[in-house]
């Protein structure tokens, strides 16, 4: 595969094992060979377990634990990484081949100013004096489009932004001007609309620089946008590499196709048909002006810290409203609300017409059966101690007193609507694998026979193939039994798929509205936007593309009180107005908005072309 | 103020099997111990050959003979029918105070766990109790209340209740604010139910080593007292109370002062290999 | 942050001041009738009681006591007669020498062993200081103290047995009186401080920030020194309080043992006694001692932490 000259890094014949409790030894990567010339940036893709980060740190003649290489050779810039006694490998470290990893909030030390974190490598191996190290530190702040480049070094971690320390660690590896870079899925915990100010600060850095990269990653679109090949990993053993555009247009194995299709921008489902219902109804669940927070309450009785701020929807029988916003949005909360864990300073719930408690204790048990919570994490929304049974079974006694042998069968019939066999009754949650605990979890609250689903990231915790399946069973479940799904999430593409209507939160605040239709079309509210804009498409040179009209600085804007929360962040704004005056709600065509531009002034924006849907 | 056991990724590369293998052995040999002494403290009194009070033999810490096995102690008695009697003392006092400590503290660290003000009372509360060092908040109630073996009890589980309740109330308070317990609590069970059905079977594991532990400084604090004379009293003794009165045969390494010694060794020691291997090491000690 | 935790102990102090009084109401007896023995006229018993303040309620008493603690009198002794801050001065002293030095002893070398174990996890080192520990920990105190002096004392004849001199004219009298009781602390000290110095350096070490720093190419002196130990700070201070309050309790067998004429003997011989004030003294000293050790952790602790010290 290589074209001309000898390869920056060579693997042949890699093989990694770990040793077991028992002393046993367990090979979890085998026979990777491959190689990365000078300039190349190489992308190793795969899900949780596939051995990729595993294979970028044997780069740097490290593994993890009580792993080891076991056989084959590791060689980069001339020097056998595998051979070499742990002093020499020291010498290389940092100085040759240098790493960025996935949290840089943990991997910076905490008890450390940055400065000095940044230019220990340079130190360490001697190679500048100290004053040359920081002018080289800054300039390279400077490159990653940091924020106050000049003085960013003298903060300690806790005071930088996850962003901005990502981006901190990658002046730290860059100091040395090392051969190789490993990148290990540093954009993976950011938001998308972080990530794409990242990525690209990143991108510009290794064009500049012409520096060799190893990119490690799960995000098939990401990795899009930076690799110029990529290397399929699955189960410690390669099955596809290829030039970006080959993995992506012509995949030649059946696992690369089925990640590729999982990247892929989903097909809606097919709208519901609405439930047949009387005109007078109420909806199912409807919230007004709903203020949430911690702290004490001031003279008009709303909560110091403010996470929701005057939040009001509607979800009818059978319907999905997607809610999504980025971390600190308030999402969770809202959910939280919803189902009495955290009672609101002021505004009302309503379930069918009739005003909710704002907490469990004074809800009665018929309104607690009706509106059910499904969580992110399966592993701690599942109790390790109680069998699966146990668990699913439960709310069935709490909420239909069923006992016994017809407890035992509703349990098994519940698994066998989330498409689990019912021997699984007996496991503990341990035994199951991620998507597996995901359906108990969904089945448990299936159990008390709910009327609404609050789904909070539900799906984002797995891995990419497994989470298209459990999106689908949602979609069935919705179909089979006419629920009512709130769903929680920061990827909009999933609420693409699946809502009736979205919400977008923006720093406690709904700024806009829009059902399925008008989501899909041109005019959006400027945060809405930026958030489309911002979410990796799976071609290359999107990112070079990708219009930054919308945004004008990363940091959320804070501290203020009056006016747009959006304001600091937003491309259009006009200062003078947005900061003063809380935005007016225009409401056009299945959209609401709240914006001081409203859907006129937005129309004569600039860079409204590209801000509607990119086809 | 408080350590509770982590589980680690071990650092740098070594030998996993070795370590294995040692685990198992001290968790066998430090198991084999703790039960050899529950069986002495179950039937010793029942095979002893002499009453623990009888003075059987003329001579003072007379050595080993075949009638009299360990030998006799500092009056005449069979040393080895007073540490049959002795153990019994010395591991039910300080099974009964452990297990008060465990249930108080527990109970309370529970209720801390579930609840705001609750947890302020009670911290306050126990912060103090864990202020006053332990050999002295001993010497002083078991002083003037009298040393009796209730008194003694109660007063071992009065010292070593605040560290149960500080362990069990963190361990609840990590449990209580995962998402299964959120679960529960949006299904609208009550207290009770969350508590005792969706926390509690989680902190077994944890609070059993924890009461390893304090089994270990509740033997070592009883046998500490019972030196001072402020233990179980004669005729009756319990180990560090053999110490005390044999020792005067140290000097010449009379089995009277030396088997218990050892035996108070071997039972914390074998209790402290089994909770190593269990919690894998990483266990880091306590206030005694 | 640092005046909550000063308030906190405060608080923690004066319930203290509660637990001492309530305990020496336990002891109850009258100690009017202790002095006066039994052939005592109860005209005579009724005037000392009085003059004692025994016939007062005894939350009256206790606003008493307390206030002639903050004033700086700490009463007079029952059975002495003596003011119990001239009775106490010496054996305080006393007892501060020989704490101050298991403490000078005992820190360096617990710190040194307890980072060296970490930083050789899982090596014959590791496993030897690592059994130590465990047997040390295991063994009541007045066990090593007893086998210390069949060694060196009666067998060796190096040391006397009895450090109850207060003659220290002469270095070789220092290491005489000191030596065996400042070993046995020693040990049962350090055992507990290495436990837990080397738990939190294993934590720091197993640390993302750790791994990251390797893959600088920091060596690895510079690793533990410069990466793992600023961030284990936290915890070993706060062990090494713990076990210094381990040696408040630890002392008084020891003083026993070797007929050391510090506070806590006095303590043993005021509780046979019932000698009231003076335990009531002892017991405030001990537990504010212990409170002043935590306390001082927590600070230090606060002190050295970047996100707790600029909020």
């Amino acid at each position: 595969m290589s074209l001309s000259g000898d390869p920056l890094v060579r693997l042949t014949g890699l093989e990694i094992s770990v040793r077991d409790a028992q002393g046993q030894d367990k090979i979890i990567v085998r026979d990777i060979s491959l190689e990365v010339q000078p300039g190349e940036v190489l992308a190793l893709i795969g899900e949780s377990g596939s051995g990729k980060t595993t294979i970028a740190l044997s780069m740097l003649g490290y593994t993890r634990g009580a792993c080891r290489i076991s056989d084959g050779t590791v060689e980069v810039a001339g020097h056998r990484l595998d051979s070499l006694p742990e002093a020499r490998l020291q010498g290389l470290r940092g100085r040759v081949v240098s790493y960025v990893a996935q949290s840089a909030a943990a991997a910076f030390n905490p008890m450390l100013p940055i400065m000095r974190q940044v230019i220990e490598p340079a130190l360490v191996h001697g190679l500048m004096t100290r004053e040359a190290a920081e002018d080289k530190a800054r300039g390279l702040f400077r490159a990653l489009a940091l924020p106050r480049p000049d003085t960013v070094g003298d903060r300690y971690p806790h005071q930088v932004s996850g962003g901005q320390l990502q981006r901190l660690m990658a002046a730290m590896a860059l100091i040395t001007d090392p051969a190789l870079v490993i990148f290990d899925e540093p954009t993976t915990a950011l938001d998308v609309t972080t990530q794409i100010e990242v990525l690209k600060a990143f991108k510009a850095v290794v064009r500049d620089l012409g520096t060799t990269a190893v990119y490690v990653s799960h995000d098939l679109a990401v990795v899009a946008q930076i690799a110029d090949r990529i290397c399929v990993l699955r189960d410690g053993m390669v099955q596809e590499q290829g030039r970006v555009e080959e993995i992506l247009f012509h995949p030649r194995q059946d696992y690369t196709r089925a990640l590729v299709a999982a990247a892929a921008a989903r097909v809606p489902a097919a709208p519901m048909p609405d439930l047949p219902r009387d005109a007078g109804d109420p909806p199912l669940i409807q919230m007004r002006d709903v203020v949430a927070g911690y702290g004490g309450v001031d003279a008009q009785g709303n909560p110091q810290v403010r996470i929701l701020d005057g939040v009001s929807f509607a979800i009818e029988r059978g319907k999905v409203l997607g809610v999504i916003g980025e971390s600190g949005s308030g999402k969770s909360t809202l959910a939280r609300v919803v189902a009495g864990l955290h009672a609101p300073a002021s505004g009302r719930v309503n379930l069918d017409g009739y005003t909710l408690e704002g907490e469990i204790r004074h809800r009665d048990k018929e309104q607690l059966r009706r509106v059910q919570l499904v969580f992110q994490n399966a592993d701690t929304a599942l109790n390790p101690a109680v069998s699966v049974g146990e668990a699913i079974g439960r709310p069935l006694t709490f909420f239909h007193a069923l006992r016994g042998a017809d407890r035992k069968a509703e349990v098994a019939r519940l698994l066998d609507l989330v498409r689990l066999p019912a021997a699984l009754a007996g496991r503990l949650p341990g035994e199951l694998s991620g998507g597996q605990k995901q359906r108990v979890n969904l089945a448990r609250a299936l159990a008390a026979r709910p009327d609404l689903l609050l789904c909070d990231e539900v799906t984002s915790a797995l891995d990419p193939v497994v989470a298209e399946a459990v999106l689908d069973l949602l979609i069935d479940l919705r179909r089979e039994l006419g629920l009512a799904y709130m769903f929680i999430t920061h990827d909009i593409g999933i609420v693409r798929a699946i809502a009736d209507e979205v919400m977008v939160l923006y720093g406690g605040v709904p700024v806009e509205l829009a059902s399925h239709e008008a989501l899909e079309g041109p005019l959006h509210h400027p945060y809405t936007r930026l958030l489309m804009a911002s979410v990796p498409e799976l071609r290359p040179g999107w990112l070079e593309a990708a219009n930054s009209a919308f945004s004008c600085g990363s940091t959320p804007g804070a501290g203020h009180a009056a006016g747009c929360r959006f304001f600091q962040r937003c491309a259009v704004s006009h200062p003078g107005l947005c900061d003063v005056l809380d935005p007016a709600v225009h409401v056009g065509a299945g959209q609401t908005i709240a914006c001081h531009r409203g859907f006129d002034g937005l129309q004569a924006t600039p860079g409204i072309a590209q801000g509607a849907i990119p086809a | 103020m408080n350590t509770v056991p982590k589980s680690g990724v071990p650092y740098g590369a070594q030998a996993p099997k070795v370590r294995r293998r040692r685990m198992n052995v001290s968790l066998l040999l430090g198991g084999a111990t703790i039960i050899f002494w529950l069986i002495v403290a179950l039937v010793g009194p029942m095979v002893a050959p002499h009453a623990p009070g009888q003075v059987v033999d003329l001579d003072v810490f007379s050595p080993a003979s075949s009638t009299l096995p360990l030998g006799s102690d500092y009056l005449g008695r069979d040393v080895l029918s007073r540490m049959l009697i002795a153990s019994r003392f010395t591991v039910s006092i300080a099974l009964l105070a452990t297990l008060l400590a465990a249930t108080v503290g527990v109970f309370c660290g529970l209720l801390a766990a579930s609840s705001g003000w609750v947890d302020a009372i009670f911290s306050k509360l126990f912060d103090t109790l864990s202020a006053v060092p332990s050999l002295m908040f001993g010497l002083v109630v078991i002083g003037s209340l009298g040393a009796s073996i209730p008194v003694l009890v109660g007063t071992l589980a009065t010292v070593y209740s605040p560290g149960a309740f500080r362990t069990s109330r963190a361990l609840a308070r990590n449990i209580a604010v995962l998402d299964f317990v959120t679960v529960a609590r949006a299904r609208g069970e009550t207290l009770p139910y969350i508590v005792l059905r969706e926390i509690l079977p989680n902190l077994v594991g944890p609070l059993a080593a924890d009461f390893g532990l304090r089994f270990v400084f509740v033997t070592l604090l009883l046998s500490g007292l019972s030196f001072l004379g402020l233990g179980v009293q004669p005729p009756n003794a319990d180990l560090g109370a053999l110490v005390r009165e044999n020792i005067a045969g140290l000097g010449f390494g009379a089995a009277a002062v030396l088997v218990p010694t050892f035996a108070i060794a071997s039972l914390t020691i074998g209790m402290n290999m089994v909770i190593d291997a269990v919690s894998g090491g990483r266990r880091a000690g306590g206030r005694r | 942050m640092i005046a909550k935790r000063v308030g906190g102990a405060l608080l923690t102090l004066f319930l203290l001041s509660l637990v001492v009084f309530a305990m020496s109401l336990l002891m109850g007896g009258d100690a009017a009738e202790a002095m006066l023995g039994q052939n005592a006229t109860p005209e005579a018993l009724a005037g000392l009681r009085a003059a004692m303040h025994l016939d007062q309620p005894s939350w009256q008493r206790y606003l008493g006591w307390l206030g002639g603690l903050l004033r700086g009198d700490l009463g007079v002794s029952l059975i002495t007669k003596l003011p119990v801050s001239t009775l106490l001065a010496p054996r305080l002293l006393a007892s501060l020498q020989l704490a101050g030095l298991t403490a000078a002893v005992s820190v360096p070398l617990a710190l040194f062993l307890g980072i060296l174990a970490a930083v050789r996890r899982g090596s014959l080192l590791d496993r030897v200081i690592s059994m130590a520990t465990i047997g040390v920990v295991s063994v009541p105190e007045f066990v090593i103290a007893t086998l210390m002096v069949l060694i060196f004392a009666v067998r060796l004849h190096w040391l006397p047995a009895l450090s109850s001199s207060r003659d220290f004219s002469s270095l070789h009298d220092v290491v005489r009186v000191f030596t065996m009781p400042v070993i046995c602390l020693a040990c049962v000290v350090m055992a507990q401080m290495i436990r837990m110095t080397r738990a939190a350096v294993c934590d720091a070490l197993d640390s993302s920030y750790v791994e990251a720093a390797r893959l600088k190419g920091v060596p690895p002196r510079r690793l533990v020194l410069g990466h793992a130990l600023p961030n284990a700070i936290g915890p070993i201070v706060n062990a090494v309080a713990l076990s210094l309050s381990v040696l408040l309790g630890g002392v008084i067998v020891i003083e026993v043992i070797f007929n050391y004429p510090g506070v806590a003997r006095l303590m043993v011989d005021a509780v046979s006694t019932r000698d009231l004030p003076l335990i009531q003294t002892v017991a405030m000293i001990f537990s504010a001692a212990y409170l002043m050790l935590v306390t001082s952790a927590d600070i230090v602790a606060i002190l050295c932490n970047p996100r707790l010290r600029h909020r």
